[in-house]
């Protein structure tokens, strides 16, 4: 699979930011984007100074839906191909004022769903012409199952694993390859200092994963991979029984 | 939303893991959310915690928040012509060494562990084996960029708002948070040492071989044994260093001379049981030390990994002392009075058995920083693990240390007196006043500070 020239969508989060670097090193020319494009800025000026390879960044508004077009076409120009795509956008939000007030729960779906279609239909329908590329889709273990802890942002990344699986089916014939990765709690701003956390796995480690599976051309990657059987046994318990966890 | 404010409840200690304190971690990836965290005033006060290896308690803040920097990480720009880069405060030296001496660049200084950022840096103000010659790290920076307590963030250097920029080299972060540095890096032809390795069999020779060689090398430093005594006293091996250039590589080398391969990490993983560093043992393992130094003067080609951090290769060796952790004595002596002061100091030692497994000295210039450690002459690094009595005899110390004219280095201080603190540190006033001006409700606070009663002053009403 030609890796040559990558857009990175959500490039301000710990594991966009992993992804970014490993594969500077391997030369591939990026395009970093993401909401706060200061931030963005600086995670592309490191990228330049450390590794010494070509970047370009921009701002990138998930809810801003009629700009998705413009956006993906300047980021090709100054990409000159587009090979593959990650998006790795999305936020947690809060549940409990989630259950509350729509607004905050469509804020959650936005940027976690909504979001992610609009910009993946420009992706798609440039991938599919091209007859070749990848997309990785970041959803999340929270997307297999609904809880009572988190399930406005479970839903919408179950509703984007769904999405990603039916936009693989429709890719898979022009040689596009569409990947969902799931994964488990990961050291970032989501998780430091929250308690109940277990097995939290690095942005560098997820990172390493993430590449090794698109390199085997996986369709559902979970990172690391024992959150698999983790999920196996969380989807397998009755909803009878589900319903009176407190999870 | 993640609460920003509301921080990990979690024990806190520094490298010598002494003292123990509890208090709230926050580890922000973007530097506006720190400045939320400022404004929100939901902790009475903050600190910023680089890789906590100051040994005593100068990077905890038991009563507020503790800001870990780790994640403000990135290079934001590197002039290839001039050597200088700017970053943001928590990268660290071995970031630094592994991005740019493959390109030719050096830290103009380097503490003795790379495992330290650039913000710890500047905050302590540190010196290398080269403060002799070319002074410490605040020499090399051109700019600060520092978030104030009223949320403001300000740039400043030895031209633009230079008291902040003073108080803030070697300020210990308790001017504010600071977020970016730029700082020049010196070029290097390899990434090797030529290094000469000369015994001295008393302390008058080891002062003797630093004076004769301090021009001639822009490293120096020298292993003491500390519990040597009469004639012995103060014997040492004295280790001197420069850049080599591509012609003192051996052929082989000078193929690939910017290259070294990475050394492997070791992990220590368990306590070592109290009472191992006994001065039986420390008193075998610096005899063999010295022994094992055959030669009189030796010369040989190291890579820069083994001359400057012999010691990270040991991850944690920090646990070697024990659960009750340790303390590291480093005093800094005025070149006039530091024959005396250091032969009373050693003798100290040798007589009450309290020996350092590490002891090590080294030739200072002058400082820069109104806090900054280093004065010209010598300074004298001793590992003491905690034990009954320690306290007394380091008291004991502080009181020679005082009457020479000397001082103790605040990164590795966990027990001063806030008066024998300021005894030692006469610019302090002048320190005070700025600090007093930019952080009035004493926002930035670490268990330091507090033990040192270094706060603002109240203006009172008269009457």
């Amino acid at each position: 699979m030609r890796e040559q020239a990558v857009l990175i969508i959500g490039a301000t989060s710990s594991v966009a930011r992993a992804i970014a670097v490993k594969l500077a090193k391997r030369g591939v020319t990026l395009h970093l984007a993401g909401r706060d494009v200061h931030e963005v800025e600086r995670v592309a000026r490191d990228i330049a100074v450390r590794y010494q390879n070509p970047i370009s960044w921009s701002s990138f508004e998930a809810q801003a839906y009629d700009s998705h077009a413009d956006f993906l076409q300047k980021a090709l120009m100054q990409l000159g191909y587009l090979d593959g795509v990650v998006v790795a956008m999305g936020e947690l939000g809060d549940q409990q004022a989630a259950q509350i007030d729509f607004d905050q729960a469509q804020r959650i779906i936005h940027s976690n769903y909504t979001g992610v279609v609009s910009i993946l239909t420009h992706v798609a329908n440039h991938l599919e012409q091209q007859r070749q590329g990848f997309i990785i889709g970041i959803s999340s273990v929270a997307g297999d199952r609904g809880r009572q802890s988190n399930y406005i942002y479970g839903s919408a990344k179950g509703g984007l694993s769904l999405f990603l699986q039916g936009l693989r089916s429709r890719l898979y014939k022009s040689g596009v390859h569409v990947m969902t990765v799931k994964p488990g709690f990961i050291d970032t701003k989501m998780t430091f200092g929250k308690p109940g956390m277990f097995l939290v796995a690095s942005p560098e480690t997820v990172a390493t994963e993430v590449l090794k599976a698109l390199r085997q051309k996986q369709n559902i990657a979970y990172v690391p991979g024992f959150w698999f059987w983790i999920m196996f046994i969380i989807r397998a318990v009755p909803e009878s029984l589900f319903k009176k966890l407190k999870l | 939303m993640n609460e920003p404010s509301s921080g990990l409840e979690q024990t806190l200690s520094g490298w010598g893991r002494y003292p123990l304190l509890s208090g709230h971690l926050y580890r922000p990836e973007k530097v506006s959310t720190f400045t939320e965290t400022l404004a929100s005033k939901h902790h009475a006060s903050v600190l910023a915690r680089g890789f906590g290896r100051s040994y005593g308690d100068a990077a905890v803040n038991p009563s507020g928040l503790t800001v870990l920097t780790e994640r403000l990480n990135r290079m934001l720009h590197f002039d290839e012509r001039t050597g200088l880069l700017h970053c943001e405060a928590g990268v660290t030296i071995e970031e630094i060494l592994e991005v740019f001496v493959p390109r030719g660049w050096f830290p103009a200084v380097t503490p003795g562990t790379k495992f330290v950022t650039v913000g710890g840096a500047v905050a302590f103000d540190v010196h290398g084996k080269n403060h002799h010659q070319d002074g410490a790290f605040g020499r090399y920076v051109q700019g600060i960029k520092v978030v104030l307590a009223s949320g403001e963030s300000v740039w400043c250097s030895q031209q633009e708002n230079s008291d902040l920029f003073w108080a803030t080299v070697g300020g210990m972060g308790l001017t504010g948070l600071i977020t970016e540095v730029e700082f020049s890096l010196r070029p290097i032809q390899t990434a090797y040492i030529k290094n000469r390795s000369i015994k001295a069999r008393n302390l008058d020779e080891a002062i003797a071989l630093f004076e004769e060689y301090q021009t001639e090398y822009k490293y120096s430093v020298a292993w003491i044994d500390c519990l040597a005594s009469g004639n012995a006293l103060g014997r040492s091996i004295l280790g001197f260093g420069d850049h080599a250039d591509l012609s003192d590589l051996p052929v082989a080398q000078q193929s690939d001379p910017l290259n070294v391969s990475p050394k492997r990490r070791l992990k220590v993983s368990f306590d070592l049981p109290e009472g191992l560093l006994n001065p039986f043992t420390i008193r075998s393992f610096n005899a063999l030390y010295f022994a094992k130094q055959l030669g009189q003067d030796i010369r040989s080609i190291v890579d820069y990994d083994s001359f400057f951090y012999p010691l990270d290769f040991l991850w944690d060796w920090n646990r070697l002392y024990g659960k009750r952790g340790f303390v590291q004595y480093q005093c800094a002596i005025p070149q006039e009075t530091s024959r005396e002061a250091l032969t009373q100091i050693l003798q100290l030692c040798s007589e009450k058995g309290w020996g350092s497994f590490l002891a090590v000295l080294k030739q200072l210039g002058a400082q820069e920083g109104w806090l900054s450690f280093p004065m010209p002459g010598y300074t004298l690094a001793l590992d003491m693990p905690v034990r009954p009595g320690l306290w007394e005899f380091l008291e004991q110390l502080d009181q020679l240390v005082i009457q020479y004219g000397g001082r103790l280095y605040l990164a590795k201080d966990a027990r001063l007196s806030a008066a024998t603190f300021r005894a030692m540190y006469p610019k302090f006033p002048q320190w005070l006043e700025v600090k007093t001006k930019v952080d009035p409700e004493n926002r930035f606070t670490s268990a330091l500070s507090q033990r040192l009663q270094i706060e603002p002053v109240r203006v009172t009403a008269k009457a």
